[in-house]
């Protein structure tokens, strides 16, 4: 029998997105040259490796996924042509379109920050509105301020600041401004 | 020469310093940078991460308002170079034509006409300015994305430091990823990944970093302290951008300002070794 989560259509639904794993042979390139396996717990040739065997829920729930920083080493070396950053950017999109608990909060409510930070600000992206947004988030600004944990982040930004690298003005509302946030309408 | 150019959100921000050099290095080299109208960010990581739609559309949108002024197009940040690269090959494969070409600004400024113009207006040779050149991910990687000829070993940056008189190291991590869009919610792993470079950078016998990306810039300067304080060891490695390079050498007046914003402080190594 296989495990309850096991899902055949996986590999076939990464193959209809241009994500096709079948070819791995285990080789684990990927996972010999990713600066950040030492902060997985899946390295990325077990994530393609589950991905073959249908172990969808295993993957979604990974914190793999959301520590990968998409340098593209794995994607660039794999022998086989596999796209594995490309796989760990769908795995996340599935997780967060299915509305899944994940490991890395923060990560994901940094992304979806920065892309409602791009939509309501006229298109481009303000720096001071993507923090806002993210620390808003879940009142993690809050808690950090009682731990007093903030006060690197505030010191950093009061030095761009002096050095009038912090653009507090919002950027110019496009044109298109319509366009773009049609494009991010979900964010 | 004439571009569209596309600077991408950073620039407007806390890359101003980066875009200030930009203009400099532009104004010297007699290239046009006409910033493209209405430009939209590109997405960066989040949008590729979460929303794959509008990663592809977000870049398309750019590449037909860059398409319909007809002129390459230039863009000095890694990611968003990489985004517009990517919308290039899906028009291509969607069978649409692409009638420009994706330029990252390092590529653009060490073609052979480039180099000769600089060794031409050369002013201040860089003599005994000891670097490492950090290249980070996206500029080069994927190649089937990039098109970079040598995506695990570029070497273009090593090329121009030569020609402004500068002593290039070689080193091995000059591909190596700072972290990038990770900064703000896992600070903790971009402080292990760039205290690797700094060692790595020391270790070849570098004075300073030279990177070609506002990410990587800003993920080497901005923590230098706090990873300082965590190792027990104070490092001192300024970061420089490669257009600041060649605007020293070519004599630009403002180059000091530009250096100023930095948050490790360029201008003591640059000043000990008679350049400023």
């Amino acid at each position: 029998m296989p495990p309850s989560d096991f899902t055949e259509d996986l590999a076939a639904a990464l193959a209809t997105a241009g994500l096709a794993v079948d070819a791995c042979y285990q080789c684990r390139k990927c996972s010999n040259g990713c600066p950040l396996v030492f902060a997985m717990d899946l390295p990325p040739d077990q994530v393609i490796r589950l991905a073959l065997a249908g172990r969808e829920a295993d993957l979604l729930g990974c914190r793999t996924i959301w520590v990968c920083s998409s340098c593209e080493t794995c994607t660039t070396r794999c022998p086989n042509g596999i796209d594995i950053a490309g796989v760990m950017d769908w795995l996340k999109e599935q997780a967060v379109a299915r509305g899944l608990a994940v490991p890395e909060p923060e990560v994901r409510d940094f992304h979806r920050a920065f892309l409602s930070a791009v939509k309501w600000g006229g298109g481009r992206l303000s720096e001071p509105l993507v923090m806002a947004l993210y620390a808003l988030k879940g009142g993690r600004w809050l808690k950090k301020l009682r731990r007093s944990a903030a006060a690197g982040e505030v010191a950093t930004a009061l030095e761009l600041l002096r050095r009038r690298r912090l653009r507090l003005a919002p950027p110019k509302r496009l044109t298109g401004a319509g366009e773009v946030a049609a494009i991010l309408r979900r964010w | 020469m004439k571009l569209s150019y596309y600077p991408g959100c950073s620039l407007e921000g806390t890359a101003s310093d980066y875009a200030a050099s930009i203009a400099g290095v532009a104004e010297l080299l007699g290239l046009t940078l006409a910033e493209l109208p209405d430009w939209n960010c590109c997405g960066a990581s989040a949008a590729h991460s979460l929303d794959e739609q509008a990663a592809r559309a977000l870049p398309l949108r750019n590449l037909r308002l860059a398409q319909r002024i007809g002129l390459d197009v230039v863009a000095p940040c890694a990611l968003c170079f990489n985004r517009l690269k990517a919308g290039a090959k899906a028009l291509a494969a969607r069978g649409e034509a692409v009638t420009l070409r994706v330029w990252d600004l390092l590529d653009l400024l060490t073609q052979p006409a480039f180099l000769r113009l600089i060794t031409h207006r050369l002013v201040r040779p860089l003599t005994g300015l000891q670097a490492v050149c950090y290249y980070g991910c996206l500029v080069n990687r994927p190649p089937a994305i990039t098109d970079a000829a040598s995506p695990e070993n570029p070497g273009n940056m090593e090329k121009l430091l030569a020609v402004l008189g500068a002593t290039p190291l070689d080193w091995s991590f000059k591909t190596d990823c700072c972290g990038a869009g990770l900064a703000v919610a896992r600070p903790d792993l971009i402080d292990r990944l760039v205290r690797r470079l700094y060692d790595r950078a020391l270790r070849a016998g570098a004075e300073c970093l030279v990177v070609s990306c506002q990410m990587c810039q800003a993920n080497l300067d901005l923590p230098q302290a706090r990873i300082s304080r965590q190792a027990g060891q104070a490092y001192d490695l300024p970061i420089l951008y490669f257009t600041e390079l060649i605007a020293l050498a070519l004599g630009h007046p403002e180059v000091p300002q530009w250096l100023a914003r930095h948050l490790v402080d360029p201008r003591p190594l640059l000043t000990a070794k008679g350049l400023l």
